[in-house]
C-alpha cells in the first residue's frame, strides 16, 4: 500500500541503497547488504518503506535498441508555445509514442522541451510537421538531432545536492524513512 | 466545384507549415491557397528552398488542395534548380498566375 505525505527524509543508508538500486535493481537483498556493510534485513525494511512511500516509484528496463538492430535517432526539440496553452501542449506531446520526455521552461518565453525519438530524419521531420507544428499554441520549433550520447542513467548519484545531504544528517539522527 | 475545392480553407492539421530545416518549423503556416501565395512570397528564401527540394510544395498542393496542375508547375520550377530570391520570385509568380486563374475562373 502507498502511503502518500508531502515530506520524507531519507538517511544516509537510505541514499546508499537508492544509489546502489539505480546501478542495480535486480540485485538481492543480501548483496546490497554486504555492499553496505548492513544486514539484509535491515535493507528489506528500507526498501519496502521507500516503495510504501512513492520513492520508489517502480523498477524499470534499459533496452539497449542498437543490440537488436533497431534503427534510430533521438532528437531535442523545444517548442515555443503561447503560455496559454502550453500545458495543453505538454499534454498533447505526453501521449505521442515518438515522444520520450516533455519539459517545461520558463526563460524569456515559455518553452517545452522534448525528448523525441525516430527511425530517421525524415521520419523525425513529418511526425514534427504533421503532430507537433498543427497543436494549437505552438508558435515556433527547434530540433537539434543528438550526435553523440555522453552520459546516460542515474537521476542522482552519491555526490548530488551534498550541501544538501549535510544538512538532512544533521536535522535527522538515524531515523530513516520518515514523514 | 472543382475551383472551389482547390480555393477552400482546409483544416490546421491538413494546414502547410513553414520550415527552415528538418524539425525546425518558423512560426508561419497556410490553410488555404490565398493564405500559401502571401506566406510565398513573406518567408524567408532558405524556407522556400529546403521545401521545394524536399517537394514538399508540390505534394501538398496535389494531396490536400488537390490541384494537379499547379503541383506539376511546382515540379517544372524545382527542375530550375533556381535558388534564394530568384526562386521565391519564381515560385511566387507561378502559384499567383494559378490563384488568379482559379479565382477569375479561367482554369
Amino acid at each position: 500500500m502507498k502511503i502518500k505525505r508531502r515530506r520524507i527524509a531519507l538517511d544516509d543508508l537510505d541514499w546508499k541503497i537508492l544509489y546502489a538500486l539505480q546501478e542495480n535493481a535486480r540485485q538481492t537483498y543480501s548483496e546490497t547488504g554486504r555492499l553496505l556493510n548492513v544486514a539484509h534485513s535491515t535493507i528489506y525494511e528500507r526498501i519496502k518503506k521507500m516503495e510504501e512511500h512513492g520513492i520508489i516509484k517502480k523498477y524499470t528496463t534499459v533496452v539497449d535498441l542498437e543490440k537488436i538492430g533497431m534503427k534510430y535517432l533521438i532528437a531535442v526539440m523545444t517548442v515555443i508555445t503561447d503560455p496559454k496553452e502550453s500545458e495543453n501542449v505538454a499534454e498533447k506531446l505526453s501521449e505521442f509514442d515518438e515522444v520520450l520526455e516533455v519539459y517545461t521552461s520558463l526563460s524569456s518565453e515559455l518553452l517545452i522541451i522534448a525528448k523525441v525519438v525516430a527511425e530517421d530524419q525524415n521520419k523525425l521531420h513529418s511526425f514534427i510537421a504533421k503532430s507537433v507544428a498543427p497543436l494549437p499554441g505552438v508558435l515556433r520549433i527547434r530540433t537539434s538531432i543528438v550526435t553523440k550520447k555522453h552520459k546516460e542513467g542515474l537521476l542522482v548519484g552519491p555526490n548530488f545536492n551534498a550541501h544538501a545531504s549535510k544538512e538532512r544528517r544533521q536535522l535527522n539522527s538515524g531515523g530513516g524513512v520518515s514523514g | 466545384m472543382f475551383t472551389q475545392k482547390i480555393l477552400r480553407k482546409v483544416l490546421r492539421e491538413k494546414a502547410f507549415y513553414f520550415f527552415s530545416s528538418i524539425g525546425n518549423y518558423i512560426g508561419e503556416s497556410a490553410a488555404s491557397l490565398e493564405e500559401f501565395v502571401g506566406k510565398i512570397r513573406e518567408v524567408n528564401p532558405k524556407s522556400i528552398e529546403f521545401h521545394l527540394y524536399r517537394g514538399d510544395f508540390e505534394k501538398w498542393v496535389d494531396e490536400v488542395l488537390g490541384d494537379v496542375r499547379l503541383a506539376e508547375k511546382i515540379r517544372e520550377l524545382r527542375n530550375q534548380k533556381l535558388i534564394g530570391e530568384d526562386l521565391q520570385d519564381q515560385l511566387y509568380q507561378t502559384i499567383l498566375k494559378r490563384y488568379n486563374e482559379l479565382k477569375t475562373g479561367f482554369t
